[in-house]
């Protein structure tokens, strides 16, 4: 069957530590402007999925074999120089803890300026990229003069979105991005992924153990146990009238809002 | 009506130049009984938590348990209140001393109040075990055996052990996974009802409040915004910000169905915080009395109390600012 290849397609992937086989994923495909939600508890996988995406399972011990493809290329098979300009540029990532993913002896101004210069943006190209990022973050440029501590969580995970932004990434890998925050921040994030995929056309891979959040922001769920989908399809159609019993659990323990003992 | 076994009068606690708890005034009946404390990071509400097991040192107002002042307890006195009142922390691998076996943790606590004669702890422990849902096998192993449910678990069955009468749940599920925390949600409501347990449940989460707690109080910056019945709370908010907080929880029915109120901006910084209402730089409905003159909390039902200028124009369905993104 000829199925259209999709922004980032991926197929027969499989993930092993030595004898031991943590992902065995038959498709999973993210089309352009498309935000898939990846959900499943500790241990189901999908965290080593988006290492593997990024080329970077062998960093923690893990083989990966399988096919990964963005825009029909190959990924799994490239050189670690061609992989390295994909990787952060074209695929970008962010992750539950913003404190930890920037170095705190940089000011936040540096890193973007780093990061585009290392992907050949010139340094006046690279200033005016990484304030116009900021803006569309709705972040004021002047935390560019900032350091990592100097901020709050919720304005770290919107300076994270924002490097993505400034490099162009044409895919956003989240992993469990608005987990750690308070939730009417994790709201303007949410908000913000949603407008950002409008404005840009940028795909999202949104993990979380939280099917109310994939349900707000996502077109398609997929759901993963023990590194394996049980689930997946459109996410009104998932999150209505699902049809695996382990789906069904984890719907079922979303706490309710309804009524107080 | 029941007497109040807790009661926090005008409670303060400070740290260094941050006024954390900034009079806060709370009632919790004795048991069965949930009062959810509900807010974000800063709110105060852990540390209201700490201050009733006198882990704090209060900068003003009272605690009273049962009638007593707490700050005024010195030995016997004090050693039966730590056994009355009881903690479960968020997790439970910092909680528990991973070089003891579990039935040694538990017997522990039983031991220090002379609970049961040594020779008994065994069976107790092995009963308590049971009681959290665990095989009673669980006491020869150590916490890095057990899953983290299991852990938190067995952090409930030591709370348990020595038959305390209030319980402080600081986020005792925020760090499990969905469906453990459902598993230990069900056991909290189990044992409040066949221990005749008081808790006070700390959360940043309104699903938890909403399955295990009567009555709920939302905290802002130190200060109780809103406090009532959860229902009530969770269907007619009177203060903008617990009707922001509300909108902000996502929901899975809900979902793409629904308009949420944006709340520009962090919360203010606690060591200099803004002068009237402590919500104003946020509130969508300010007006200028919010910038100058304090809120007190005052009844706007039976039961339900909202520190709020604007609390009628609220509870009437005033506008506030929705648009999913600015």
């Amino acid at each position: 069957m000829n199925i259209p290849a999709g922004k980032l397609a991926i197929r027969g992937l499989e993930v092993s530590f030595g004898e031991r086989r943590v992902v065995s994923m038959d498709e999973l495909r993210l089309d352009h402007g498309e935000i898939v939600g990846l959900a499943g508890e500790s241990g189901s996988g999908k965290s080593m999925t988006t290492l593997a995406i990024l080329g970077l399972a062998h960093t923690v011990g893990a083989t990966v074999s399988g096919s990964i493809k963005l825009d029909g290329q190959e990924l799994t098979t490239l050189s670690p120089p061609d992989l390295r300009a994909i990787r952060g540029r074209r695929i970008a990532a962010i992750f539950q803890s913003p404190a930890t993913a920037f170095s705190p002896v940089y000011k936040v101004g540096t890193i973007f300026t780093r990061a585009l210069r290392l992907h050949g943006a010139s340094k006046a190209e690279a200033a005016d990229r990484a304030a116009e990022a900021m803006r569309q973050v709705l972040l004021a440029p002047d935390l560019l003069r900032r350091y990592p501590s100097q901020l709050s969580g919720g304005q770290l995970q919107r300076v994270a979105i924002a490097l993505a932004l400034a490099l162009r990434a044409e895919i956003l890998l989240a992993d469990e991005p608005t987990s750690a925050l308070d939730v009417t921040v994790q709201a303007e994030v949410l908000d913000l992924l949603r407008s950002l995929r409008e404005s840009t056309g940028m795909s999202i891979l949104f993990i979380s153990h939280d099917l109310a959040v994939v349900a707000e922001l996502c077109d398609q769920v997929v759901v993963m146990r023990g590194g394996l989908i049980v689930e997946q399809g459109p996410a009104s159609q998932v999150l209505s009238a699902p049809t695996d019993p382990y789906t069904i659990e984890l719907l079922e323990s979303v706490p309710r809002l309804a009524s107080a003992p | 009506m029941k007497g109040d076994l807790l009661q926090l009068r005008d409670l303060a606690v400070r740290y260094g130049p941050v006024l954390a708890v900034n009079g806060v005034s709370l009632d919790l009946p004795a048991g069965p009984f949930g009062l959810g404390l509900i807010g974000e990071s800063g709110s105060g509400k852990s540390t209201i938590g700490r201050a009733v097991l006198r882990l704090v040192r209060m900068a003003g107002g009272s605690i009273t348990f049962d009638g007593q002042d707490i700050a005024s307890l010195r030995g016997a006195g004090l050693k039966e209140y730590r056994r009355n009142a009881q903690i479960v922390f968020q997790d439970p691998d910092n909680s528990l001393d991973p070089r003891m076996r579990i039935g040694t943790t538990i017997a522990e606590a039983l031991h220090a109040h002379g609970v049961v004669p040594r020779q008994e702890a065994g069976e107790r422990v092995a009963g308590l075990l049971t009681e959290a849902g665990l095989d009673p096998e669980f006491a020869v192993r150590y916490p890095h055996q057990l899953s983290g449910g299991q852990r938190q678990r067995v952090a409930i069955a030591r709370a348990l052990s020595v038959q305390p009468r209030l319980l402080v749940l600081d986020e005792p599920t925020s760090a499990l996974d969905v469906r453990t925390q459902a598993r230990i949600l069900k056991l909290i409501s189990g044992l409040r009802a066949e221990r005749d347990l008081a808790y006070l449940l700390i959360t940043h989460n309104f699903g938890v409040v909403s399955e295990l707690c009567e009555q709920t109080a939302v905290l802002y910056l130190g200060r109780v915004a809103e406090i009532g019945p959860t229902g009530v709370l969770l269907s007619r908010p009177a203060h903008p910000y617990t009707h922001a907080l509300r909108s902000a929880v996502p929901e899975v029915e809900l979902a793409g169905r629904r308009s949420r109120i944006v709340l520009p901006g962090d919360p203010p910084d606690a060591a200099s915080p803004p002068p009237g209402c402590v919500f104003h730089p946020r509130c969508p409905l300010a007006i200028d009395r919010c910038r100058t003159e304090v809120p007190v909390l005052r009844d706007v039902a039976p039961g339900h109390r909202v520190a709020c200028h604007l609390a009628e124009k609220v509870l009437a369905g005033a506008q506030m600012p929705t648009s999913g993104y600015r």
